[in-house]
């Protein structure tokens, strides 16, 4: 089992010029390890960050996407795994942070904290699907499977965190969806 | 007898050409049509859509989906048009009410109304999922424009470039099934 702090600091050890999607408690955490205009956090609803996903993979074929998804919140959005598998970008990376639970709302158990995220995106029809339950396996493989054409997903088994704070309104900000506009208009970008 | 069988020809003369709309709504810039099927605009919008290679058709499984996909790919600076059955709308109101409304992203939506009777306005239907659009619509602050007959079509492109210069959601609803070209 493993830390989903520890899991995005290596994952951003890797992250350069790719939009990342994050929900929830992932965005929590990931905005802390990570402010960057190229993050993108205005997913409003839960379950939709893989949506958000597939829009931007689709409208900008040459960048990389990385969503940082929830398992309540995916368990919300389970077709968009099809839909996503249907419309097969290459550049959609979607990890789940899979602690059994939905730790923002309580920390209550997700309905079957064993299901195989996993599994059900192979059958959706990605490309390559993974399971991580080790740091130390997550560490060596995280470069090669961000290498790999997608749509990847990869299950990411970790532990519920320390008590978070979600400030909604901070991460949702109009400033943060202005720069993410620019960003993504500058050349190059 | 004779008025209304007058009433019946006159009404027989109100169409609306999914050519027309389907012109309209490449004029208006959009090039990705998001979509979960609607048997109000299956014939005369979906399936030219699907065979028109200037449009990207991207079938989801529920409607919910098409908010993000459409908030994604604005960020992209893409123009998508959501092409649904009013039953997905009322499914999706959370990820309109987020995306679309409280975080300003310019969501078009064309909405088929199905069991709409076209001599009716939509508020007064006898179907009560479709009476209750536009009093929604007004509540969230969503700008519509109904679209059931050919002079209607007019309003599309407009409608389109408004919400994508204001960067706000709007809702086109189709009152009456498209006429399929040919």
């Amino acid at each position: 089992m493993m830390k989903r702090d520890d899991c995005f600091r290596i994952l951003a050890r890797h992250v350069t010029d790719e939009i990342v999607i994050a929900s929830y408690s992932s965005a929590a955490e990931w905005s802390e390890l990570n402010p960057r205009a190229l993050n993108y956090f205005s997913v409003g609803a839960m379950g939709l960050a893989s949506s958000h996903g597939l829009g931007l993979a689709l409208g900008r074929p040459d960048k990389r996407i990385l969503v940082l998804d929830g398992d309540g919140s995916l368990l919300m959005n389970l077709g968009s795994l099809v839909s996503i598998g249907a419309a097969a970008p290459k550049n959609l990376m979607h990890f789940v942070c899979n602690n059994g639970t939905y730790e923002a709302n309580g920390s209550h158990p997700i309905p079957n904290p064993n299901v195989d995220f996993s599994g059900m995106a192979k059958a959706a029809g990605y490309a390559q699907c993974h399971d991580f339950s080790e740091l130390a396996s997550f560490e060596q493989q995280i470069g090669h499977v961000l290498g790999q054409a997608g749509p990847v997903f990869a299950t990411l088994k970790v532990e519920r965190s320390k008590p978070l704070t979600y400030d909604y309104p901070a991460l949702y900000a109009a400033d943060k969806r202005k720069a993410l506009k620019a960003a993504l208009a500058m050349r190059g970008e | 007898m004779d008025a209304g069988a007058s009433t019946v020809t006159d009404q027989a003369k109100v169409e609306l050409h999914g050519a027309a709309v389907l012109a309209a709504i490449k004029a208006s810039g959009v090039e990705y049509i998001l979509s979960v099927p609607d048997i109000v605009t299956s014939a005369g919008l979906l399936r030219p859509i699907a065979r028109d290679p200037a449009l990207r058709l991207v079938r989801v499984c529920k409607e919910d989906e098409c908010i993000g996909i459409a908030s994604g790919l604005h960020y992209c600076d893409k123009r998508a048009l959501i092409l649904i059955q009013y039953t997905g709308f009322l499914d999706s109101i959370n990820a309109i009410r987020a995306v679309a409304v409280e975080y300003q992203q310019p969501i078009c939506m064309m909405i088929g109304l199905l069991g709409h009777e076209p001599e009716r306005a939509p508020a007064q239907s006898g179907r009560y999922g479709v009476r209750i659009l536009e009093p929604i619509l007004d509540a969230m602050g969503i700008a519509h424009d109904l679209i059931s007959q050919d002079s209607d079509v007019a309003k599309v492109q407009p409608a389109i470039d408004n919400a994508y210069a204001r960067s706000l959601p709007v809702a086109l609803l189709i009152g009456r099934r498209p006429l399929p070209p040919g």
